[in-house]
């Protein structure tokens, strides 16, 4: 039982050593000590995965906030979603750290990075484990707050600053809906435990502002996860070290809003309202994030957009109510998408810290490893058969088909995008010509095996991640689905789909047919993207990614700093102030029959107001006033 | 006698230390807040054991039933806990610098916590009046003698501002005393719950205006603010912790002490009206902090923000708002003395306070950036820090008191993180400055400040129950009386 705690113990542990000994141990011990605790963590949670008898466990830790009736604990709650979530947190987690023991090895604040990446896992860990909404909130802020100080990692660069305070912020306002979600929750019940609000809604005590409730907690969820209008955070989060991305904007915390979607689905169950306005935010951002990456030159950003648009895709699926293929998608995104993010550090890492796909190419013979790993991970995410996002994004669409079609149709056209921009950025990097510089040709070079190894272990999850969740069609038994029943509204099975009808076509043709218009342009033709000076007319919208940063530049960031100014220049010192003055000026005015008996010395007059207080109590108050 | 000793042992000291002038006056300063915290300890380690309070009470003026009383209960406990402890690292503060062995300087941050725990400890509503004014004394000395650019206008202002506010308390005070029951009438504080009470609508309206406008002045409330920018800039960085830190909680235990119990009445008429000002006040406060050049002043926007949420919370007068603002208090005493101290450490190695110049301080000093950042986590009241107790507290029960107003309020917590970001960035990261190239490390005598303040942010959140516990039980007698 008390191994349970030692999960999220161990990382905290992690950090805790690695933070008070940097700068002061060597890179060799600061990678063991901030390795080995999300490697035991993983075995701990496989365990605990492989013993688990289908009950809800519930862990009391201690009591955390007491307040008149309102209990908060401080609790754990072991169930089949935190169990998947450990897994894939640990699991990913500690290969991505072994990862950056390769890929961080130059860097001065080695252990300092080691530190924070167990902060971070610390905080997911929290995240997935708390048995209330207040401690899920514990560790929502708590991964926000490393994805701040890892985005910012390089802090020299006020750039990189600016983007941490950006993902910060955004963050914040999505939690301050997430934090008004809460605050509702425990007035209709009295109680953030998921246990007490899920039994009494099911037993019929239905407060009429579940709606609202609902809506505000997706508040939560579109901060977390990157949704419109609060996304713009995610691309530039790109600033951080690239294992951060795969790991932190990939892999992990960008999902927590999803987790939360499923971890709620009692409540989201019953605002069919809510529901509605969930898919067609994931759809319009899906769609968006789409789009922007078919034109973007940076591969991190590529990536990012990608990111921003598979996360639609799983509201999407939660928008259709169908939980367990949302998450199905959590998962074998977590392995493609770090996958393909370790990737591109290793590309950067060869090239010098050089992102631009223009300037890469012919890198295949070079790092074959990262090249073969590569390509999985891009077949895995066009949904190419039998690769794992096959599977999971197919059960989202299968379901969106029979919940909408004209989400459907639309999701169709974001997968076809997806598939296109995906083969654009793999065959511009990999295949053709170098286009580097002579001095970046001559230092190309595979990864070292630290960072190959975490490679290939996420190609292998990538190629076959779609066992978790086989469906029926392809053999399988849809374990992810059964696992999770117990949790989930009891759906319709979706009947079986055969490969020639529309439902089953359609995506196959999104996947198959762009990366065979993309070979003919990139490859064939050799076509390589426009610098940036000479983008025009509607592709340079999108390559400014519709200008939606310098909107809210200017719809909030502006005026808010113009009040700022405006205030503090002018209502507090023209106006208030003034008034203030012109009160004392008047008294002043009055008193200047006084004056002779006061000598302008203030500390005096202070002096002798309180002498006369303490004499005025001493003589007897009331008949001094009578 | 424990209270006494409390009240009066600084007070001496502080007096020895003006009248003799000794050589060593910060050892003898710091060892006489160590003790007085010790002391402090003791006696609230006393009230948690038995939830009784423990009260002193001496005949003063007997003809007008003015007593020398002194009480401390869960509520002032948590006061005069907030000044016990902070006392020790505002002097410890000032090691190393010329006003360490300043006699007069550390003479008058004595007097000062005399002053506070007076008011703080009272029984008396006469005897809490005195002390509210006297502590405006030290303050004033501190303030325009050592302080920096404009002090003696500024100072002067601050003075004559919040002496202004007072009367008008006084006022109102004797208005209550002189309708207390009997031929000698009684000015206890319990008394004149009883009183007040059971005073017309519209008598306790203006009462609540008087009193509140005192307490507003001195937290200050939107509108009444203009005194406190220029003057926490223009103090000495303990002045500024004095009066942000302790002193400004005067005003806000006033409201809980007095204001909540006596005048319910008149808390239905403008009680609304208080707490939109209150509101008004953080978000105002928020969003000027956001362009300060200055990081002192930003920080002095920053309080002015925090304590606009601690009055709104408290106005609500449900039990959920006063347990939460007096967390808060104690948790805002915590994170802004030590924010005021990091702002203080650099000014003493660059000279200069202003963001535009400083920069990438974190290269030479990794403790300050740890130190820094976790303290404003606790200021932007990020979970497990103290800040978030007291601010979660707070906005649950303004938002169950009206929706809207809790949805703005919470507006704090966004426009929070951004000034304070912008801070953290402006000085601890980014590429070094001219001024900030030979930036020292943190001393041992600062990073005895700094490390315990900072572990205190943590404590605070993880562990609030001791403090909720113990000032629950006189803040349910309080809301009982409200029923």
């Amino acid at each position: 039982m008390s191994l349970i705690y030692l999960i999220p113990l161990l990382p905290f542990i992690g950090f805790f050593v690695n933070g008070l000994s940097f700068p002061n141990i060597s890179k060799q011990v600061a990678a063991i000590i901030g390795t080995i605790p999300p490697l035991v963590a993983f075995i701990l949670s496989v365990q605990l995965f492989v013993n688990y008898d289908g009950t809800t466990q519930i862990l009391h830790l201690a009591d955390w906030i007491k307040l008149g009736d309102l209990q908060i604990p401080f609790d754990l709650q072991i169930d089949a979603l935190s169990i998947m979530m450990l897994l894939v947190i640990t699991g990913v987690g500690t290969l991505i750290h072994i990862y950056s023991i390769g890929y961080m090895s130059h860097d001065q604040g080695f252990g300092k990075f080691f530190a924070f990446l167990n902060l971070f896992i610390f905080f997911m860990l929290i995240l997935v484990l708390g048995a209330n909404f207040t401690v899920l909130f514990i560790g929502w802020e708590g991964v926000g707050l490393c994805s701040y100080l890892l985005i910012g990692f390089w802090n020299q660069k006020n750039s990189y600053g600016n983007a941490a305070r950006k993902a910060f912020i955004m963050n914040r306002i999505g939690d301050l809906g997430f934090l008004v979600g809460i605050f509702l929750l425990i007035q209709n019940f009295g109680s953030t435990d998921y246990t007490t609000i899920f039994s009494s809604i099911q037993q019929g005590d239905v407060p009429d502002n579940l709606g609202l409730i609902a809506f505000c907690l997706f508040v939560g969820a579109m901060g977390k996860s990157a949704q419109i209008p609060l996304f713009t955070w995610l691309p530039d989060a790109m600033a951080g070290p690239t294992p951060v991305s795969a790991l932190i904007h990939a892999a992990t915390m960008v999902t927590a809003g999803i987790y939360m979607v499923i971890r709620a689905n009692v409540i989201f169950e019953l605002s069919p309202d809510v529901l509605q306005f969930v898919g067609w935010i994931g759809l319009s951002t899906a769609l968006l994030g789409a789009i922007i990456g078919l034109f973007q030159n940076d591969i991190k950003k590529v990536l990012a957009y990608s990111t921003v648009s598979q996360l639609g895709y799983m509201f999407m699926g939660l928008g259709a109510s169908a939980y367990s293929a949302s998450f199905f998608h959590v998962m074998t995104h977590a392995f493609f998408k770090a996958l393909l993010f370790l990737g591109a550090g290793s590309v950067i890492h060869a090239m010098s810290d050089e992102q631009d796909i223009r300037k890469m190419g012919g890198l295949k013979s070079k790092m074959p490893i990262t090249y073969l790993t590569f390509l999985l991970g891009t077949l895995a995410i066009s949904g190419i058969p039998p690769f794992s996002g096959f599977f999971s994004k197919d059960e989202i669409l299968a379901h969106l088909y029979h919940h909408d079609l004209l989400m459907w149709s639309l999701a169709i056209i974001g997968s076809a995008c997806t598939s296109f921009y995906m083969f654009r950025v793999f065959i511009l990097t990999f295949w053709g010509e170098f286009r580097g510089t002579e001095k970046q040709a001559s230092h190309l070079h595979e990864s070292p095996w630290s960072m190959t190894v975490p490679l290939i272990v996420l190609a292998i999850f990538s190629v076959a991640g779609g066992l978790i969740n086989l469906p029926h069609f392809a053999g399988g038994n849809e374990f992810l689905a059964h696992w999770l029943a117990p949790l989930l509204p009891s759906t319709e099975p979706l009947g079986e789909v055969s490969f020639l009808s529309l439902e089953m076509g359609a995506p196959l043709v999104a996947a198959f047919v762009p990366p065979m218009l993309a070979i003919i342009i990139f490859s064939s033709k050799k076509l390589i993207p426009s610098e940036d000076g000479q983008i025009h007319g509607i592709q340079k919208v999108i390559y400014q990614k519709f200008y939606i940063d310098e909107l809210y530049d200017l719809i909030i960031v502006k005026p808010v700093n113009f009040l700022s100014v405006f205030f503090g220049q002018v209502i507090d010192f023209l106006v208030i102030d003034l008034f203030v003055e012109g009160i004392g000026k008047i008294v002043q005015y009055a008193s200047t029959e006084f004056r002779r008996i006061q000598t302008g010395n203030v500390g005096y007059y202070v002096f002798m107001m309180v002498i006369s207080i303490a004499i005025i109590l001493f003589m007897g108050l009331k008949s001094w006033i009578l | 006698m424990n209270l006494l000793f409390i009240l009066f042992f600084p007070l001496l000291i502080g007096a020895y230390l003006l009248i003799a002038k000794p050589k060593h006056a910060f050892i003898i300063s710091l060892s006489a807040t160590i003790l007085e915290a010790i002391a402090t300890g003791f006696l609230l380690y006393k009230i948690n054991e038995t939830m009784l309070p423990i009260t002193f009470i001496q005949d003063w003026i007997p003809e007008v039933g003015i007593q020398f009383s002194l009480k401390a209960d869960g509520i002032s406990g948590i006061l005069i806990g907030l000044c016990a402890l902070l006392l020790p690292f505002i002097v410890g503060s000032t090691s190393n610098t010329e006003k360490a062995n300043h006699a007069q300087y550390q003479g008058l941050m004595l007097m000062m916590q005399s002053a506070m725990m007076g008011a703080f400890l009272a029984k008396d509503a006469f005897l809490f009046y005195f002390f509210f004014e006297a502590s405006l004394l030290p303050i004033y000395f501190l303030a325009s003698k050592f302080g920096g650019e404009n002090k003696s206008a500024i100072t002067f202002k601050f003075l004559i501002y919040t002496i202004f506010g007072s009367l008008f308390l006084f006022i109102g005070l004797i208005f209550v005393y002189l309708r207390t029951p009997g031929t000698t009438h009684s000015a206890d504080i319990e008394t004149l719950y009883l009183t007040a009470r059971n005073l017309s609508a519209e008598s306790q309206g203006y009462l609540f205006m008087a009193f509140f406008v005192a307490f507003a002045i001195k937290m200050p409330i939107f509108p009444f603010h203009t005194w406190q920018p220029d003057t926490y800039t223009t103090s000495p960085s303990q002045g500024t912790m004095l009066l942000s830190g302790i002193m400004l909680k005067m005003g806000t235990y006033g409201v809980i002490r007095l204001i909540i119990p006596m005048f319910p009445l008149g808390i239905g008429i403008w009680g609304n009206t208080a707490m939109v000002l209150s509101i008004i006040g953080v978000i105002y406060g928020s969003i000027i902090a956001i362009q300060q050049k200055d990081a002192k002043r930003l920080l002095a926007y920053s309080s002015f923000a925090h304590v606009g949420l601690i009055s709104a919370g408290m106005l609500t007068q449900s039990f959920d708002g006063i347990q939460g603002a007096l967390y808060q208090m104690l948790s805002h005493g915590i994170n802004v003395i030590g924010l005021f101290f990091v702002i203080e450490i650099i000014e003493r190695r660059t000279k200069s306070r202003e963001l535009a110049q400083l920069g990438g301080i974190t290269q030479s000093s990794y403790a300050l950036t740890v130190c820094f950042i976790i303290l404003s986590l606790g200021s932007v009241a990020l979970p497990l820090t103290n800040g978030f107790i007291g601010e979660f507290i707070l906005l649950k029960s303004i938002f169950d008191y009206s929706l809207i107003l809790g949805v703005v309020a919470g507006i704090t917590i966004i426009l929070g993180a951004v000034y304070t970001l912008r801070l953290i960035q402006k000085t601890m990261f980014g590429n070094v400055s001219r001024i900030t190239t030979e930036f020292s490390t943190l001393t041992l005598e600062e990073k005895m400040v700094l490390i315990p303040l900072s572990i205190f942010v943590l404590l605070g959140g993880i562990f609030p129950n001791a403090i909720l516990h113990f000032s629950e039980e006189s803040v349910m007698q309080i809301t009982q009386l409200l029923k």
